[in-house]
């Protein structure tokens, strides 16, 4: 019989350099909960991110990660995945990474169903570049480069996106709740094709606003209310809550759920042999390729 | 004398079919056992406009497109306007004497005047509009006294056996346009002796599929553009079979980190574009010389700068491979100058990729990459050599993945190996991975480690150079005028050589540089060592080689020719220019 994989074999020896009560260090808990309570083999796993706060994740724990550059995690994420199919590929990062400079390749991904899980710390703000407008920040919000009447654009909403999009697992989360975190970052993790975990993830130092408390007040839990994730419709007029049609209610939990839709990887012809990283380079039969250009 | 060459023209609007017909008379000419070149000068529009193509065929090797057509084939009244002052002596011109007439004062001396009914004929066989396209093929086969068995065959490649009725028609509608040729005049007794032993016929860009195949590659991601684009449709179409997965995505920017993703799990990674593109990939490109990944990233070039003319050819991108990225990163920048090398410096780029954990650029052009030229059967049998990898259930305890050593280059592993997970990453980073930019940057400890890891990937590049191929003479040692060309310059600048040698009694030799980057600085000089005098030819406006040249050895040339009107190097332009400069 296999060992188990104690919770402490997933993390690394490297420690967070988010600041003192930042809501990413919910989500990697959540993360390394999720991934001990599956036991999956570190190795096997590939954590993809982007540039920004949450996208320094990756180093935090023992597996396999590439931290590449600012919006771009999600091809890279794919490239890995088509590569090897067989790996557990987990995309992390934040708001200004996959909604803003990003966004089109995360809705790309989400109507390719690729069998990846992508983890977006939203705190609709730019911590890293010290407090700038997010896509995600709310209308009004004062910030550094919006400094006089706030914000005047709509902000993102990624779960209206994601449905739309084709993602076929699509929920939000909140670091204030740990435990109901992790379950979601697990049953993303089992589902079989693009699942979506956008986290409200407290910014302490520059998002004022939207606060623990803030948030505290008003998330609610979809499953608490009879939510059927099935329900496509049901799932929209969920998804509007918030921040479209009003601030006082917020759900979290899984707005959208379908199970066995064929993934990319199903579906690639490129992939009917296996994993290409298995496949035997070099060409079997030239002559007969050659003579095609005679 | 005996010819030994012909030059074949056909020209029309877009959607007239001139390129496919074009295509089928390359095909009879190589299966005939001539040897090959084409050029089509197109337009970025899909219907109206003008189009043609050209093919030049011979009993001897060829260096470029040619000049001056032996049979024109006009599909429209402007192509008559345009192209019937250019047939050669004693040729023809083909053109639908119902809707076109030549005008003999524009004409050369003794060219036939070919007005054939060309609809009308070809509506005897089909409805198909484009069947008249046929009858104006079978003229031109009969012309230059080609055997039919070629043109049926040619024919059965594209129909199949699914529709033969289509075969047939086309047959009938050639073998009438042959028949019209015979009453008027007969062919042109050029005198060509046929082997009929066939001659493979492709262009610059199936030649980088095939390189990428043999060399094992398993991943391209592309996005549409020209002239790269069918580099994709011909992977795309083989991909299956091959075991390799083809994905357009939704810009290049998604095509080379997708590339990037797949290398570093660990599958050979290619991604293809022309600069518009290219532009897009500059940042993930430098992400691959800081996280150490293998990839190839070919880019063929275009007329810039901008959209520029996306259709014609252009030697304008090679400061941009220079310059792509922010900061300082080993690459090396491989310039195929022919289809040959098409193959092999794209296959050589897969082995350096992963050898040296970086990405490669393999920079090619329009006029190489669309052309069809006949070519030797490649050696597939290329080595595959895929670097320091570290084995899954190897020894694990202690493994730093960016461990500092003198080539530069540190054991890589891929994902899946038990024990030896890391983080790449696109921050600067230390031995083992692990951040120097975020609370490490600027103590002076990890000052010094910043300076180590520049220098251990730099270091690389004294591999590259030695890894890369060196620059080549070509032509006499003790020559009057030395040409500095790279890339697809190479053909028409050897022919201009060739002709000057035979007409002028001139001698020119040239110096070719197939590696761009790291340039072979010592062996150039060398090389360069007793030239009395320079020449570079090249396909942009700040002669791009020639500045770079300079940088890397202080050499400066004598005398620039930058062509960059968006058609390729004639031969004929470069005499002139030679000419010009000796006397």
């Amino acid at each position: 019989m296999k060992a188990a994989f104690e919770l402490q074999t997933y993390k690394s020896q490297i420690k967070p350099t988010w600041c003192p009560g930042c809501g990413d260090f919910a989500v990697l808990n959540a993360l390394q909960k999720a991934i001990h309570a599956m036991q999956l083999e570190p190795w096997n796993i590939v954590l993809v991110s982007g540039i920004g706060c949450s996208s320094n994740l990756p180093h935090f724990l023992s597996t396999y990660g590439f931290h590449s550059i600012h919006g771009r995690s999600i091809p890279v994420a794919t490239g890995i995945k088509l590569a090897n199919p067989d790996l557990h590929v987990i995309v992390t990062g934040g708001d200004g990474d996959g909604y803003g400079i990003g966004l089109g390749h995360t809705m790309h991904a989400m109507r390719r169903n690729l069998d990846i899980t992508y983890i977006v710390m939203n705190n609709q703000v730019y911590g890293l570049t010290t407090g700038q407008a997010s896509p995600t920040a709310e209308k009004g919000m004062k910030t550094k480069s919006t400094p006089n009447v706030g914000v005047i654009e709509n902000p993102i909403d990624p779960i209206s996106l994601a449905i739309a999009s084709g993602a076929t697992f699509v929920s939000r989360t909140f670091s204030g709740d740990v435990k109901n975190m992790a379950d979601i970052v697990q049953k993303g993790l089992e589902h079989k094709g693009f699942s979506l975990v956008d986290c409200l993830s407290p910014c302490v130092t520059y998002n004022k606003v939207n606060t623990y408390d803030w948030f505290k007040e008003r998330v609610y839990n979809l499953q608490g209310e009879g939510h059927d994730s099935g329900d496509i419709r049901a799932a929209f007029s969920k998804a509007v809550e918030w921040p479209t049609a009003q601030r006082e209610r917020i759900p979290i939990g899984i707005f959208y759920k379908v199970e066995d839709v064929p993934t990319y990887e199903d579906l690639e012809p490129g992939l009917s042999r296996g994993p290409l990283v298995r496949q035997p380079l070099g060409l079997e039969d030239p002559d007969a390729l050659m003579s095609e250009f005679l | 004398m005996p010819k030994r060459e012909f030059v074949f023209r056909i020209g029309g609007a877009a959607g007239d079919g001139v390129s496919s017909t074009a295509e089928s008379f390359a095909k009879v000419c190589a299966r005939s056992g001539l040897h090959v070149w084409t050029y089509s000068s197109y337009q970025s529009v899909i219907r109206g406009g003008h189009v043609w193509t050209q093919v030049r065929a011979s009993t001897l090797p060829l260096l470029s497109h040619g000049e001056d057509p032996d049979v024109l084939v006009a599909l429209n009244p402007q192509t008559v306007d345009i192209h019937q002052g250019l047939v050669a002596e004693r040729g023809a011109a083909i053109f639908d004497s119902e809707s076109a007439r030549t005008d003999p004062a524009k004409a050369r001396p003794n060219v036939r005047s070919l007005g054939l009914p060309l609809r009308r004929m070809a509506q005897e066989f089909s409805k198909n509009a484009l069947m008249r396209n046929t009858v104006a093929l079978g003229a031109a086969i009969a012309l230059f006294d080609l055997s039919f068995r070629h043109v049926e065959s040619a024919f059965k490649d594209v129909w199949g056996d699914k529709k033969p009725e289509v075969v047939e028609q086309n047959v009938g509608a050639a073998r009438a346009g042959a028949a019209a040729v015979a009453e008027h005049g007969g062919s042109l007794k050029l005198g060509l002796k046929y082997t009929d032993e066939p001659r493979h016929l492709m262009t610059g860009n199936h030649a980088i599929c095939l390189g990428a195949l043999a060399a094992g590659c398993k991943f391209l991601a592309q996005y549409p553009m020209t002239p790269a684009s069918s580099i994709m449709h011909w992977m795309a179409a083989h991909a299956p079979k091959h075991g390799v997965v083809v994905k357009q995505v939704e810009d290049e920017l998604a095509a080379i980190n997708m590339a990037l993703g797949a290398g570093f799990a660990g599958a050979r990674a290619m991604t293809a574009t022309s600069g518009g593109g290219f532009c897009l990939m500059v940042e993930a490109l430098g992400q691959g010389g800081m996280t150490e990944t293998p990839v190839v990233a070919v880019l063929v070039q275009r007329s810039g700068p901008s959209t520029g003319l996306p259709t014609k050819t252009e030697q304008g991108d090679l400061n941009l491979a220079l310059g792509a990225g922010q900061g300082d990163w080993p690459r090396a920048i491989l310039a195929p100058r022919n289809p040959e090398e098409c193959f092999s410096l794209t296959a050589q780029a897969f082995n350096l990729a992963e050898i040296y954990q970086t990405p490669i650029i393999v920079v090619s052009d329009l006029y190489l990459s669309e052309g069809y030229r006949t070519v030797d059967p490649f050696d597939f049998n290329v080595p595959i050599v895929r670097g320091m990898v570290v084995a899954d259930g190897g020894e694990a305890r202690g493994f730093q993945r960016y461990r500092l050593t003198e080539s530069g280059v540190s054991p890589r592993a891929l994902p899946g190996a038990k024990g030896f997970q890391h983080i790449a990453a696109s921050d600067e980073h230390m031995e083992s991975g692990e951040l120097i930019s975020d609370i490490l940057a600027g103590v002076p400890e990890y000052v010094e480690e910043r300076r180590r890891m520049m220098d251990k990937r730099m270091r690389k590049l004294d591999g590259l150079r030695k890894d890369t191929p060196a620059p080549e003479r070509w032509g006499p040692s003790n020559a009057d005028l030395t040409l500095l060309t790279w890339g697809s310059t190479q053909g028409p600048a050897r022919e201009a050589i060739l002709r000057l040698e035979a007409d002028d009694g001139i001698k020119v030799n040239a110096i070719e540089s197939p590696t761009l980057f790291p340039l072979h600085g010592e062996e150039t000089r060398e090389l360069l060592r007793g030239a009395k005098r320079t020449l570079a030819v090249e396909g942009n406006y700040t002669g791009q080689f020639a500045r770079l040249l300079r940088t890397e050895t202080g050499f400066a040339v004598d005398h620039f020719y930058g062509k960059y009107d968006g058609e390729p190097f004639a031969s004929g332009e470069i005499v002139s220019k030679i000419l010009e400069v000796v006397r």
